[in-house]
């Protein structure tokens, strides 16, 4: 039952796992998550994009930040564990297809979900230029992997500790003026996403952004994830999470993040005080 | 006044001094004065999850059974949805021989236990029963329902149940989707006629709507856990963490995976909002998502339970059914100091179980009838601080037979709270028809199904609950996982 395969480190709060899942790894498709629960009946349930999969060993791989309660404790279990409840894939696949020439944008951890993307976006035939950014160096992400398969990529950190130092909007930017793509993908936090779509607008390209909800069921049922769509109320657990980044209600969806901020400032001391990670291979 | 259960059960011991074992007449049996249900007190229940309703006592359910007239044309059973022999199973009771009582039920009910607690039964079973009518008083009527729950209770606790026997194995496999009260029951008649039955729930946890929707202090986990633990004994698997229609299609699960026949009893999961301004500032919540929090989630248990629940001080629930006043009282107990339900017509045409809305009552609850929402209005950080309403008056009977809410133009109003639950109802998941070809529905959504055997348009698939009903209740989701698992044996069988 959902045995963890292997796991590494790829930066100080960032680990990536890969997990025995054979009917997820089957039926996913990029742009699809998982919703995981562990730690008995007060655990929570947490949506968490899938980066990749294999069908064939029938794994799914996961790549997340250790950031609240339930990602430490994930980042706790070692090969040989396993995690309670995994349910998936859920959500509508990214709408892959060719259209010519596209840009993946990723900002931190969104560099990982990101990354199926650009497989399949070059996979259709596409050009494919990824802009990947982080706050430093320390936090930058599957590098080796984006440059191995997109046509060009450019990094940027905030400090610049690493390629360039600009926030992901600045060569998104150009591109958008000088290479004229037909097509943005952006994923990264909402902050970042709000900004990057912004900067497509005035360009009228098509840009796809992908919105980390607050979910429970992740089926559709309770209505926790839902966001304003150009002046429609979606289900991001359905409906998304993809969707046309410039019909986004920004404002309304970093509100509706910070619902629980008192309670979740209060869980995440917890969370340090009691679940230290050990050091490993960053 | 709050009555003790020690107290309830002295006064039904002297009615069971008078009355039982004598020959009384049919009159005297209707006098005979109803028994309560002995409860928690108000003021302490509003401070726990513990159920509310405590359940008669041996005396008492004896005297209640006594009221029974044991009329000749049974006419409580036309309004049982299962048809349960009700005289027949009150008289075992009055007797006290509660295992055969319990098996008289189970000839037709496969959740006793869950529906004489969530039944309501006043406008099924009892709207009927001879006692009420001639009393002029459906509240008089006989208490079926709570008999029926102590029988089921005594026969779980006394370990005295007897299991359903499980025929020869017919080598035929069949697929139940959703662990709710329609897929239980399909599966367990399906078992006993021998198939292999394995059941896929969506959720971390099985058991539906009792388990997510339905709260502890109405229907306990534990008596859930107990009727999926016996469907397990009898050999029916429950595989948990899967979406059927994302983790497999229905295709898939019939052609690789070589199930003979699915039922699908996925439920009506997708909350309906009220398309007003406002609806997704934070403070609003679909009563799905604030149940799920609390029940399934855990979340009333502050420090032990990891997902978060909204500071609440001042609700305001809008609906009049039973999952508003389920929303309404988990706000209570989770501390919120004012919660109000607010509702478009008025306390008659509230379509909750009446003791839900008495219990609501007694916990202070308050009710603002003939209101209707306008806007949700929030601060400058997007959070809830009031709804702008409008009275209402009641009009002309609609489409439900219920006088419709007309709004009274000019008498508009602000209504301040921090906190909207949303509870008028949900509307049925698209996600299997969406990924299942040639599976038809109604402009609701709802499956369209053949009404003798609840087969859909896809041969082989057959579907109950409230994926083809709408939003309904337990015993019409278990009526027709009945119904379907019988037309599947016999579907099978000629297979």
């Amino acid at each position: 039952m959902n045995k963890i395969l292997s796991k590494q480190r790829l930066s100080q709060e960032v680990f990536r796992m890969s997990i025995h899942a054979p009917e997820i790894a089957e039926a996913r498709s990029p742009g699809q998550f998982i919703i995981l629960q562990m730690g008995g009946d007060f655990g929570e349930r947490i949506p968490l994009t899938i980066a990749d999969a294999d069908a064939e060993e029938g794994s799914i791989t996961l790549i997340f930040q250790a950031v609240g309660e339930t990602t430490h404790r994930l980042a706790l279990l070692e090969v040989g564990d396993s995690i309670e409840n995994l349910l998936g894939p859920l959500g509508t696949p990214t709408d892959i297809k060719k259209y010519g020439k596209v840009v993946c944008v990723g900002g931190g951890i969104g560099v990982a979900p990101l990354f199926p993307i650009v497989e399949g976006m070059k996979r259709a035939g596409n050009e494919v230029k990824v802009i990947m950014g982080a706050r430093n160096e320390s936090l930058l992400i599957m590098e080796e992997e984006m440059r191995a398969t997109a046509d060009e990529v450019i990094v940027v950190t905030d400090d610049g500790s690493y390629g360039r130092k600009a926030l992901v909007t600045e060569p998104l930017k150009e591109l958008c003026e000088e290479w004229k793509p037909d097509c943005v993908v952006i994923i990264g936090p909402p902050i970042m996403m709000k900004f990057a779509a912004l900067t497509t607008k005035p360009f009228g390209i098509h840009t796809i952004v992908s919105l980390n909800t607050i979910m429970i069921d992740g089926t559709g049922m309770c209505g926790g994830c839902r966001v304003n769509i150009g002046g429609e109320t979606k289900f991001a657990c359905v409906d998304g999470p993809e969707f046309d980044g410039h019909l986004v209600d920004w404002d309304n969806l970093l509100l509706r993040l910070g619902t629980y901020k008192p309670q979740e400032e209060v869980a995440h001391h917890r969370c340090h005080i009691g679940l230290e990670i050990p050091e490993g291979d960053a | 006044m709050h009555v003790s259960r020690e107290e309830l059960d002295k006064k039904a011991k002297a009615i069971l001094e008078e009355y039982e074992n004598k020959d009384i007449s049919p009159r005297q049996r209707a006098q005979i004065p109803l028994q309560e249900m002995p409860a928690q007190d108000p003021q302490v229940r509003v401070t726990n999850m513990e159920e509310v309703a405590l359940g008669y006592t041996e005396n008492q359910v004896r005297a209640e059974a006594l009221r029974c007239l044991q009329c000749k044309n049974k006419p409580c059973i036309k309004g049982c949805p299962v048809g349960i022999d009700i005289p027949a199973f009150i008289a075992a009771a009055a007797k006290g021989e509660h295992a055969q009582a319990l098996s008289i039920i189970k000839e037709s009910s496969s959740l006793p236990a869950i529906c004489g607690r969530v039944c309501p039964q006043e406008s099924q079973c009892q709207l009927y029963c001879t006692v009420g009518k001639v009393l002029k008083d459906v509240e008089q009527s006989v208490s079926i329902g709570r008999i029926e729950r102590y029988v089921s209770d005594y026969a779980r606790e006394n370990k005295c149940e007897t299991m359903p026997k499980v025929a020869p194995e017919t080598g035929k496999r069949v697929a139940v989707v959703g662990t709710g009260p329609a897929g239980i029951s399909a599966a367990m008649d399906l078992r006993r006629r021998g198939h292999t039955v394995v059941m896929f729930e969506a959720l971390h946890k099985a058991g539906g709507v009792l388990v997510y929707g339905i709260p502890e202090f109405r229907l306990p986990k534990k008596i859930v856990e107990h009727e999926l633990q016996n469907l397990k004994d009898m050999g029916v698997t429950i595989r948990r963490n899967y979406l059927v229609g994302k983790t497999r299609k229905i295709s898939d699960i019939m052609g690789k995976d070589g199930f003979d026949a699915v039922f699908v009893g996925s439920g009506a999961g997708l909350p309906r909002f009220m398309g007003i301004e406002g609806e997704n500032y934070v403070g609003v919540f679909s009563a799905n998502e604030y149940l799920t929090r609390s029940n399934l989630m855990k979340a009333y248990a502050v420090g032990d339970a990891l997902t978060p629940l909204f500071d609440s001080k001042k609700v305001a629930v809008f609906g009049g059914g039973n999952v508003a006043m389920d929303a309404a009282r988990t706000a209570k107990r989770l501390g919120a100091e004012e919660v109000s339900i607010i509702y478009r017509r008025t306390d008659i045409e509230m379509p909750a179980r009446r003791e839900e809305v008495a219990h609501a009552k007694e916990e202070g609850v308050k009710f603002l009838y003939l209101h209707a929402p306008l806007e949700i209005t929030a601060n400058e950080k997007g959070r809830v601080n009031g709804v702008s309403l409008i009275e209402c008056e009641l009009g002309e009977p609609d489409a439900s037979g219920r006088r419709s809410p007309v709004e009274i133009p000019g008498s508009e109003k602000m209504f301040d709270c921090d906190t909207v639950i949303i509870a008028i109802g949900n509307t049925s998941n698209p996600l299997i028809k969406a990924t299942t070809d040639g599976i038809e529905v109604n402009r609701w959504g709802n499956f369209i199904v053949n009404d003798e055997t609840c087969e859909t348009t896809l041969k082989g698939v057959y579907a109950g609950g409230d994926i083809v009903l709408g939003a309904a209740t337990v015993i019409l989701a278990m009526g027709q996982g009945r119904k379907a698992a019988k037309a599947m044996n016999e579907y099978l069988l000629t297979k």
